[in-house]
């Protein structure tokens, strides 16, 4: 079961790897954002995987449960910052 | 009980693929946040479910505590992600961005 744990995190990374395409190179701020929001929440079920590969669960479950408070804290905080900015206007007229 | 926990994890990253593979494709920025909500609900429903399952087998209290604290991160997910798809639409309305139309 372990090397099917690892198969799985190393699929997972290639996952965020194509998110991070997306948060890269995204057209407008706020497709960097959602591409932001989903490699957190992949984050999260790679921690806990990481976590059953280290035999260490009940530590990795609270670094798991910290990163999910904080991609949703960062994510809110960006979308109200940027609805009040004039970057994304610009970005879209840049096109 | 391990072929349950294996098939619950591969529905699973079946859903991580298919939100990965449309927030790549999909062609505006509104229409990118719908694969975007169904990989953070389904996706880390079906992996941590299966992962908390898995967790259980030796059954002790300290397993079954371990599991409860996965399945209040599966319930923050879901009081979360909507949340947060939520304000990034509200910002792309209030700065302006029109939807995507076919063929424009």
């Amino acid at each position: 079961m372990d090397s099917f744990f690892l198969i799985c995190s190393l699929y997972l990374g290639l996952l965020m790897l194509l998110s991070l395409y997306r948060a890269i190179f995204g057209p407008t701020v706020l497709d960097r954002l959602v591409g932001v929001n989903a490699v957190g929440s992949k984050t999260t079920v790679l921690l806990l995987l990481i976590g059953f590969l280290y035999h260490r669960v009940d530590m990795f479950v609270d670094i798991s449960l910290a990163y999910a408070l904080l991609n949703f804290i960062a994510v809110l905080a960006a979308s109200r910052y940027f609805q009040k900015r004039k970057g994304l206007h610009d970005e879209l007229s840049e096109e | 009980m391990d072929l349950i926990v294996g098939f619950l994890i591969l529905f699973g990253f079946l859903f991580f693929t298919g939100g990965a593979v449309g927030i790549l494709r999909f062609p505006d920025f509104y229409s990118r946040l719908h694969p975007a909500g169904k990989l953070d609900t389904m996706g880390v429903l079906l992996s941590a479910s299966a992962l908390a399952l898995y967790n259980l087998h030796p059954f002790s209290l300290a397993n079954l505590l371990t599991s409860f604290k996965i399945v209040l991160i599966v319930i923050f997910v879901f009081l979360a992600s909507p949340t947060a798809t939520h304000a990034i639409v509200d910002a792309g309305m209030r700065a302006g961005l029109s939807p995507w139309k076919k063929g424009r």
